[in-house]
């Protein structure tokens, strides 16, 4: 008797449905063109304008840029910051969205809302506050000087800067997978006997793995765009610090175009291929 | 990690006192880069509230070809470091360049190195905000209750401002605050589109990258003190609204 009321009600709103569609047909085509010529003018045709100028002259010119051994080792240097960065933050913003997500502690909110924060604070204000810590005058100078670990001007400062910049990525990703995440699996795990260790590794890694896989990658990509921070605590690094965004700036700065543009549209388009990867590989296996 | 920088950069903005800083932040330049900073962000938070809106609707409510490519295009600006961004739109619109010499022939409109650079380049960042806030409380919102409105005889237009509507303002709220405060610090691609020119296009994250390139240290920290402030309050209002459209949910749900 219920399944037929039920029943009922959704066919005659399915149909209800197909007609307002109908209806609404021409209304609908106007809003799709509204959202489809924004979206051309506002993403797709930058994007396609830096790709036809850094070709223009073929693949020639960006090839003898990329041979330059600056703009090569400034490439180099991106992807090892963001190799570090990624590392650190896999293992550590893993244990804070375990933390998080299992214990309930005072200041929890707290937390919550100031995870967020490097989201909002210019990427400049990152960097000087690095700066007012480990610069000459720093708050941190005396412990510079003891360890004998330059920060300021060098790269542990831009590390330091994109990881700050990264934080929320990793912990983002992995709090609502913990969340739904049944932990009922890990009580009968240890109820047949596995250790702490081995319960972490067969039962809770293979549930979080797309989250830290996903998470990982939009770090990455983040680090390899970072340039505020690591403009301001690199101290507008010349030579052996420069890392490609660095590079890019200097490069219009110094009007030379074809190079900016054409390591522009490679940083543009490997940090694009990360995050489309990775988002396909998430569908797939969702699927 | 996140505590102590926040200190420091309180601790140095103070260090003078209230009235130091006050002067700091009042300094014609850095009062017009403060100004410029607002106000752009504020015309860039009212297209996009009104485009993510619109766009978030097309995406839930209407069927039509390309429609996954579109939403994959909606995170684009993610995935594109920001002074990349920046680089794309003077490619566009560079006062060398055909549209840009164009636009400037035709209707003395300059885009780079002007605020409307600044605006589209923020517009470029911020568009997945609104978009991402409103889609999921659409997908969820009861669409009997739009068919027993329309079975009173209610139209188009009051079916929208009575019905769909109120439910979605807290989450095109948040997108507008997430917005907002991404913009305020902005610095990748305003540098590269707007230049560094003191008091025409010059926001107040450009504004402290200067005067840390030159020593300023009052003047750095004091407008340092004013942006992280404005970050901090949004971003908590922007975390009190999301909860309070969670338990508004949940409340509907029950």
């Amino acid at each position: 008797m219920n399944n037929s009321i039920v029943d009922h009600t959704n066919s005659s709103t399915r149909i209800f449905q197909f007609i307002s569609t109908l209806k609404a047909s021409w209304k609908s085509w106007i809003g799709i063109g509204i959202v489809f010529g924004y979206v051309g003018i506002l993403i797709i045709t930058p994007l396609a304008a830096l790709a036809v100028s850094a070709l223009e002259k073929g693949l020639g010119p960006i090839v003898t840029s990329f041979r330059q051994s600056y703009v090569l080792l400034s490439f180099w240097n991106t992807l090892w910051i963001g190799t570090i960065v990624v590392v650190i933050h896999a293992i550590f913003g893993t244990i804070v969205a375990w933390v998080f997500v299992r214990h309930r502690f005072p200041g929890r909110d707290l937390i919550n809302g100031l995870v967020d924060m490097p989201f909002a604070i210019s990427p400049v204000v990152v960097g000087y506050m690095l700066l007012l810590l480990f610069g000459r005058n720093g708050v941190l100078a005396p412990l510079v000087e003891a360890t004998g670990i330059k920060v300021a001007f060098a790269f542990p400062g831009m590390i330091l800067a994109t990881l700050f910049v990264t934080l929320p990525f990793m912990i983002r990703e992995l709090v609502p997978v913990l969340e739904t995440f049944d932990i009922r699996q890990e009580y009968a795990a240890a109820t047949l006997g596995a250790s702490a260790w081995q319960t972490f590794w067969r039962v809770t890694f293979p549930a979080l793995r797309w989250g830290i896989i996903y998470g990982i990658t939009l770090t990455f990509a983040r680090s390899l765009g970072e340039f505020g921070a690591v403009l301001v605590i690199g101290g507008a690094a010349q030579g052996k610090l420069m890392t490609t965004t660095l590079f890019i700036y200097h490069a219009i700065e110094e009007r030379q175009y074809t190079a900016a543009y054409s390591a522009a549209l490679v940083l543009g388009l490997f940090s694009l291929a990360l995050v489309i990867g990775s988002d396909w590989l998430r569908k797939k296996e969702n699927r | 990690m996140l505590i102590i920088p926040f200190l420091i950069i309180l601790q140095d903005g103070l260090r003078e006192g209230l009235s130091e800083l006050w002067r700091q932040v009042t300094l014609p330049v850095a009062w017009h880069a403060l100004k410029l900073t607002l106000w752009t962000a504020a015309v860039m938070v009212i297209i996009n509230t009104i485009m993510g809106t619109i766009t978030a609707f097309v995406l839930v409510r209407y069927e039509f070809p390309t429609k996954s490519i579109l939403n994959a295009i909606i995170d684009l600006p993610l995935a594109i470091p920001t002074l990349v961004t920046g680089v794309m739109l003077v490619v566009l619109f560079g006062p060398q360049q055909a549209v840009g010499a164009w636009l400037k022939q035709q209707f003395d409109i300059s885009i780079i190195f002007a605020p409307p650079g600044i605006i589209m380049a923020l517009l470029f960042l911020t568009f997945p905000f609104v978009v991402r806030s409103v889609q999921p409380v659409l997908l969820e919102l009861d669409l009997t209750q739009e068919q027993a409105a329309a079975t009173l005889g209610a139209g188009g237009w009051t079916i929208f401002w009575r019905i769909i509507l109120p439910p979605l303002t807290l989450p095109i709220l948040t997108g507008a605050l997430l917005s907002f405060a991404r913009a305020i610090g902005e610095f990748g691609s305003i540098v590269v589109v707007a230049g560094n020119i003191p008091l025409v296009s010059q926001t107040a994250a450009v504004y402290v990258f200067g005067e840390v390139e030159s020593e300023n240290r009052l003047g750095a920290s004091a407008i340092s003190v004013v942006m992280v402030t404005i970050a901090f309050s949004l971003m908590i209002l922007a975390n009190y609204l999301r909860k309070l459209s969670k338990t508004r949910g949940a409340e509907e749900a029950t």
